[in-house]
């Protein structure tokens, strides 16, 4: 496949693995912020390859997981609503909040759907005319401007019966929140590439001045991931800190400017309720007053209700890298992919799943 | 038969039921034993130990690019028939109308089955029909047993896999779970994607006639995908296994809809493939024989079985690294982003 299978040629990538045990001069610990790139280092086996010093700590970036325990149940509460029928993305059906699962409300009779566009949950909106369809709108940057654009499409088409319920979050936000916390301390970032496609490599910056941190956005093949950690720590080891970026078949320095109109036509910054790390300003978006209709916050007059993580659950302090699944007194043994007890084992890009599907043995 | 439903009366017991059963099921599945009609069948004795299955079919949708939901429970039997080594020698049917399911399909699928049952040279024998009010059931579902006969010294089994074994797949993984998935989400693939689906009981015989004693265990890894039955068998036997990331054979347009959905081949349902372990000097020679049959013309050797941890699988990657892959946990959900 294009794109993909030369950045996983092995021939190419091997000598990588030595090269980046030469990089490794002194001791680094780097934080990989995505879900995707948790995931996607796991399953190249690159954590069983690391060099002695290079120590890699999972971030926040899983949209899933960052969803707090009030949205869920807020979630759960308009799907049991008559008349409302509620489409999502496939990860959020078993996320827990703090009493049962979406899951569990489609098994009491609930209309939940999982659909694999926004566009999808508009053409059920078109189809059950007599039902008000609410998306779920969960993602960081880039879900935003595919949810932008339905409801660009909902108003074109003067489709009446649809709105979204927006917890939108922006990824370079909490990671500010993130980084004043001198407890965390890290050398570097791995950059999300996906997000950085929208949001442009240069969004770093900042970052990298302010905390002095090594930045390098990178893509999710073998090729793209060792590449990105030669470079963090050729970066710490030189003391030659800026942001580079070895997905410019994804990532330009600007980032999508269409994408990012689009976003602010219809949304507005906000503040946002993240689990394990709480309410961060403006790290959310929030539908404008002009889009209002769309709004399932507005059209379902929603009050966040009050609610509690689950005891002894330690996914905030995972999500903020401050400690690794293992050391969780639920991780494996309570808290497991078919009995999730926090957001960060359900997620297929969740910081527990990751090691739990592939780490068992380290 | 156009334009015709599926009523109640269809599952009475009375005169419509009678009409379907010589309308459809006799004038597409007849056989001496199934003509009689009687309460049960009165077979013929074989050589060897009996096996015995049974399995329901609820796929949606029922029909799909490669199969239907007919062929698919002819094949599901008589492939877990075979891979206990028994010689598949009859079935029940078994189906679960909705009230108001289309006639024509309702006959198609008993073409199919029809189909399916004499290229296997293995016949339904029994069945039965009952008719669910509508919205009670989904369209159609069909329960299939199987009896089969294991010859004399065959001895199949996941505890059977042996240190040094090798684990041969029978053809490319993941083709009919990311038909089912594609299709069930609506999304156009560019490319071939079809089912697998197909019966291996011959694939198996010929193995077991080469290699008398070298097949230690034969599993078809449908739900759950090859890596959910390699942990079982890695379970059962006590011995871990070790696959070769490059060596797993996955068509292109499966690995795109894969990526595309975030999905993993190895968790996919596969209906036309078994995984075979083999004693480790043998494994060539089982490679040959599986790919001189027209099931196994893709069979590869992806892995084998080591003494390490029990009940352990890993993958070796192409960097070096390695990854361990669990059994699947809840159903394959695809992710956001």
């Amino acid at each position: 496949m294009k794109y993909l299978d030369e950045y996983r040629d092995s021939a190419l990538a091997k000598p990588l693995v030595e090269e980046l045990r030469r990089a490794v001069t002194k001791p680094l610990r780097v934080m990989e912020i995505c879900g995707s790139h948790t995931m996607a280092i796991f399953r190249n086996g690159i954590r069983s390859i690391l060099p002695d010093g290079m120590e890699l700590v999972s971030g926040p970036g899983c949209p899933v997981c960052v969803t707090s325990a009030s949205h869920m149940d807020a979630f759960i509460g308009m799907a049991d609503r008559p008349g409302v029928r509620v489409a999502i993305f496939g990860d959020l059906f078993r996320v827990p909040g703090s009493h049962g699962s979406l899951s569990e409300a489609s098994s009491r009779g609930a209309k939940v759907e999982i659909v694999y566009s926004p566009m999808d949950a508009l053409d059920l909106a078109v189809n059950n005319p007599d039902e008000l369809v609410v998306f779920l709108g969960v993602g960081f940057e880039t879900t935003t401007p595919g949810i932008a654009a339905t409801i660009l499409a909902a108003k074109n088409k003067n489709i009446k019966n649809f709105v979204v319920f927006s917890t939108h979050k922006t990824i370079p936000a909490p990671m500010e929140a993130l980084l004043s916390d001198p407890a965390l301390q890290i050398d570097g970032l791995l950059c999300p590439g996906h997000v950085s496609s929208i949001i442009g490599a240069g969004a770093w910056e900042p970052l990298a001045q302010k905390y002095h941190l090594a930045c390098v956005v990178g893509g999710f093949e073998t090729a793209d991931l060792l590449k990105s950690l030669i470079l963090l720590a050729r970066q710490i080891g030189n003391n030659d800190i800026k942001v580079e970026n070895v997905y410019p078949r994804a990532v330009s320095w600007e980032g999508n400017l269409r994408a990012a109109k689009m976003v602010a036509e219809i949304f507005e910054p906000a503040d946002m309720d993240w689990r394990g790390l709480g309410r961060i300003p403006l790290s959310g978006l929030k539908i404008r007053e002009k889009y209002a209709d769309f709004d399932a916050e507005i059209r379902l007059d929603i009050t966040l209700p009050e609610a509690q993580e689950p005891k002894g659950c330690l996914c905030g302090n995972i999500l903020k890298g401050m400690n690794t699944p293992r050391e969780c007194p639920l991780f494996s043994s309570r808290c497991t992919p078919s009995n999730p007890i926090g957001p960060c084992m359900v997620s297929s890009e969740g910081t527990c799943a990751a090691y739990h599907k592939y780490g068992q043995d380290e | 038969m156009s334009g015709q439903k599926i009523l109640l009366d269809h599952g009475s017991g009375g005169l419509a039921s009678q009409q379907l059963i010589s309308d459809l099921f006799l004038k597409y599945l007849d056989n001496r034993t199934l003509h009689s009609l009687e309460d049960s069948a009165i077979l013929d004795n074989k050589p060897g130990r009996l096996a015995f299955t049974t399995d329901s079919y609820v796929v949606d949708p029922i029909f799909f690019p490669g199969g239907d939901i007919g062929k698919l429970a002819v094949h599901g039997t008589i492939n877990d028939l075979a891979m206990r080594g028994a010689v598949p020698y009859c079935l029940s049917l078994g189906l679960i109308l909705e009230e108001g399911f289309a006639m024509e399909d309702l006959e198609r699928i008993i073409i199919s089955i029809s189909e399916a049952c004499t290229k296997a040279g293995v016949p339904v024998v029994t069945g039965d029909t009952k008719v669910v009010p509508k919205g009670k059931g989904d369209k159609i579902f069909i329960n299939t047993s199987g009896i089969g006969f294991v010859p004399e010294h065959v001895d199949i089994s996941s505890k059977n896999a042996k240190e040094g074994d090798v684990v041969i797949v029978s053809g490319t993984i993941g083709d009919h779970g990311i038909t089912i998935m594609t299709r069930r989400a609506g999304i156009a693939v560019q490319g071939d994607l079809h089912s697998d689906t197909m019966p291996l009981h011959t694939l198996v015989a010929r193995l077991l006639l080469e290699l008398p004693g070298d097949i230690h265990t034969l599993r078809d890894p449908t739900r759950g995908g090859v890596a959910t039955t390699l942990n079982e068998i890695a379970e059962s036997s006590g011995l871990s296994i070790e696959l070769r990331d490059e060596a797993l054979p996955i068509r292109l347009q499966v690995r795109a809809a894969c990526e595309l959905l975030g999905l993993e081949p190895l968790y996919l349902a596969n209906e036309g493939k078994c995984l075979v372990i083999v004693s480790g000097d043998k494994a060539e020679k089982a490679l040959a024989v599986m790919q001189a049959t027209a099931e196994g013309r893709e069979a590869a050797i992806i892995g084998k079985l080591t003494a390490g941890k029990a009940g352990r699988v890993v993958i070796n990657t192409p960097i070096g690294g390695a990854r361990v892959v669990t059994p699947l946990h809840g159903h394959p959900l695809p992710r956001i982003c």
